[in-house]
């Protein structure tokens, strides 16, 4: 008799997910984006784009530039605030299965706890992710991931408008990354992500100009990996509550090196770009380690990091 | 967004290359057998391929197609960077992955009273299957630096296209911008609101036609180069300003090239400063 396949399912605060693999924000879009070309109800949970208030245009453009192993981002956070997503994409989301995480974003504490309040009245959402973290919003949110007091603030504030789970989206670019852990679980985080993308400039040096129309953006993709890894693994050992990984995974190898580290679930981005189903190949090449070296459940292999030295 | 994304005939595939060949100048042919995609294809869409062999280079890239049929699609590029360079070392019966046909192309089933088509580059390739879909046959006009720019003369003319060339160097055609030749062309028409353009190449052509449109009350279809990332309409990284229609104060809003485009209507392009 062949073994039972592995137990994929983990836990985010009371989200509970059948597999730990989602996409990140920004990479996947609303939902419908990729729904022709990937099962997106095999995913462990969807993560829409940034959502604040208002609708918002975003930045000029050239928005991205392609660079060694990864691409600079400076999309702008353009979104048809709370009421359109709800309205648009929502009756899309209520066709699917799907946990969704819906990330949001403000340029005020106030902001974030308003669009919280509103998400909370909607079933189809399962949990927020709060994006403390972008580095491509000028005022507000880049000062908020990297004062701890803001993101304090912000946490609190949102946990006092919602019972829904609630996931701070930590900024790579801070000197004390567990802090900010745990600062987000004493402030009643259900669970924490990390990476956002790494604050990064590229210059055209025929023309001595920005490649980006915001002259900065953020640094994704297989670059950033093993700064992620790092990461995580700090903040994992600094708090009790789940962290989900991203930055750089492009198949099942990178996912699982997140879970090592003590990631309870992982985020696949720039990877969808060239790959869309990435996500259901890493969700089944998990399975397929678990059962290569014995382990029923994933939960196993979350924190599993062997540290002894030779 | 008005695009219902849910609803596209896009799919991923595995194509294998059929073809791969020098064709004009430095222009090549990349043909493949990826029959679910190439049946659907619709002229002005594209295809959105990952190259083999790109090493840290992350991201696919965008080719319109240039002939579809039953079985085969096939795009013509020239190499110019990273991935096009790449490219060159595809062999048949290789496998690359292909997510299409992508995007929004160029209306062709309304009727035309004379239909103009204007290209550069791959712009040639790009409007070939509008020049097959539309009812009746026009004048194309191609512009490039010189002879060897210049792509697709053959094909036009076997289907009763009347082909005009102008290039930079003279080495072809008369010499100058397309522009020249199209402005005395449309010059010596009885009425030049009967023009309808289709247009696809680099952008100062695009805008040189849509300024031609809108001062002589013409309607210009014009298929617009942005970079991209996803293509599919997720990363919101190949926007293009579009007027918003009730506004009379200028206001605009973001559509994505990938999907509401590649092609808009003159009317609709709000244009950067530097373009
Ligand atoms: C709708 C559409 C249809 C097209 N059809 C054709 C076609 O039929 N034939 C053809 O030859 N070409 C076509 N192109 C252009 C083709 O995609 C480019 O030639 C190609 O992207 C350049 O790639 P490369 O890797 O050779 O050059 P690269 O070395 O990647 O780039 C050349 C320059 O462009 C920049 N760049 C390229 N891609 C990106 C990106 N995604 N984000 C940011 N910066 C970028 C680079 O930074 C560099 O400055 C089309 C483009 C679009 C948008
Ligand atoms: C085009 C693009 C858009 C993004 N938009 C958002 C966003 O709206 N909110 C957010 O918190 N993160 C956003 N991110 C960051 C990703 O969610 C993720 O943290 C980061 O890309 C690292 O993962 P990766 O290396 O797998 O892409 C975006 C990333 C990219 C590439
Ligand atoms: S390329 Fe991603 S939205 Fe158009």
């Amino acid at each position: 008799m062949s073994e039972p396949a592995p137990d994929l399912r983990v836990k985010l605060g009371a989200l509970e997910l059948s597999n730990p693999v989602m996409v990140a924000s920004g990479t996947f879009g609303y939902g419908p984006e990729y729904a022709n070309l990937v099962d997106i109800d095999r995913l462990g949970a969807l993560v829409v784009k940034g959502i604040r208030m208002q609708p918002t245009t975003g930045n000029s453009t050239p928005r991205a530039v392609e660079v060694a192993s990864g691409m600079i981002n400076a999309i702008g956070l353009p979104g048809p605030g709370v009421e359109g997503f709800i309205e648009t994409y929502i009756p899309f989301l209520e066709t699917h299965t799907v946990p969704v995480i819906v990330n949001i974003w403000g340029c005020t504490i106030e902001e974030y706890g308003e669009v919280a309040a509103r998400l909370d009245q909607v079933d189809r959402v399962d949990a927020l992710e709060l994006n403390v973290s972008c580095p491509n919003i000028k005022q507000g949110s880049t000062m908020f991931g990297t004062h701890p007091e803001m993101v304090e603030q912000v946490v609190r504030h949102v946990r006092e408008r919602t019972r829904k789970t609630i996931i701070p989206k930590l900024a790579p670019n801070v000197a004390d990354v567990p802090r900010f852990a745990q600062i987000c679980e004493g402030a009643g985080a259900d669970a924490i992500s990390l990476i956002n993308s790494v604050p990064a400039m590229a210059i055209d040096i025929e023309t001595r100009r920005p490649m980006l129309a915001n002259t900065t953006g953020g640094l994704t993709g297989p670059a950033i990996h093993p700064i992620a890894v790092k990461q995580v693994w700090e903040a994992a050992g600094a708090v009790s509550i789940p962290v989900i990984g991203m930055g750089g995974i492009v198949s099942a190898k990178e996912a699982i090196e997140f879970m090592i580290a003590g990631a309870t679930a992982v985020a696949v981005g720039t990877a969808n770009f060239s790959d869309p189903t990435v996500s259901l190949d890493v969700i089944d090449g998990i399975a397929e380690y678990l059962s290569r070296h014995g382990m029923r459940s994933v939960n196993e292999l979350i924190g599993s990091i062997d540290l002894r030295k030779g | 967004m008005k695009t219902d994304l849910s609803k596209r005939a896009m799919r991923a595939e595995r194509a294998v290359v059929t073809r791969h060949e020098l064709l004009y100048g430095e222009y090549r042919v990349l043909q493949m057998h990826v029959p679910a995609v190439a049946r659907a294809v619709q002229p002005g869409q594209f295809v959105h391929l990952e190259i083999p062999g790109l090493d840290d280079a992350i991201l696919r890239r965008p080719f319109s197609v240039f002939k579809a049929d039953d079985a085969m699609l096939s795009v013509l590029y020239k190499p110019v960077g990273k991935g096009t360079r790449a490219m060159t070392s595809i062999r048949v019966d290789d496998e690359i992955s292909l997510i299409g046909p992508l995007g929004h192309g160029f209306p062709t089933s309304h009727d035309v009273a004379k239909p103009v088509l204007v290209a550069g580059g791959y712009g040639m390739a790009a409007l070939y299957l509008v020049a097959c879909a539309l009812k009746s046959s026009g004048t194309i006009f191609m512009g490039g630096r010189s002879a060897g720019d210049i792509l697709c003369v053959d094909e036009f003319e076997a289907i009763d296209w009347d082909v005009r060339i102008a290039t930079e160097d003279g080495s072809r055609g008369t010499r100058g911008f397309v522009t020249v030749a199209l402005d005395e062309y449309v010059a010596g028409l009885p009425d030049a609101r009967e023009v309808e353009y289709f247009a696809c190449g680099p952008n100062a052509m695009l805008k040189a036609v849509c300024d031609r449109a809108l001062a002589n009350d013409q309607k210009a279809w014009l298929s617009v180069d942005r970079h991209m990332g996803c293509g599919v309409g997720a990363c919101l990284v190949c926007v293009q300003r579009i007027r918003d229609p009730e506004s009379r104060n200028g206001d605009w809003h973001w559509e994505r090239v990938c999907s509401e485009g590649p092609v808009f209507e003159s009317r609709e392009i709000v244009w950067d400063d530097d373009e």
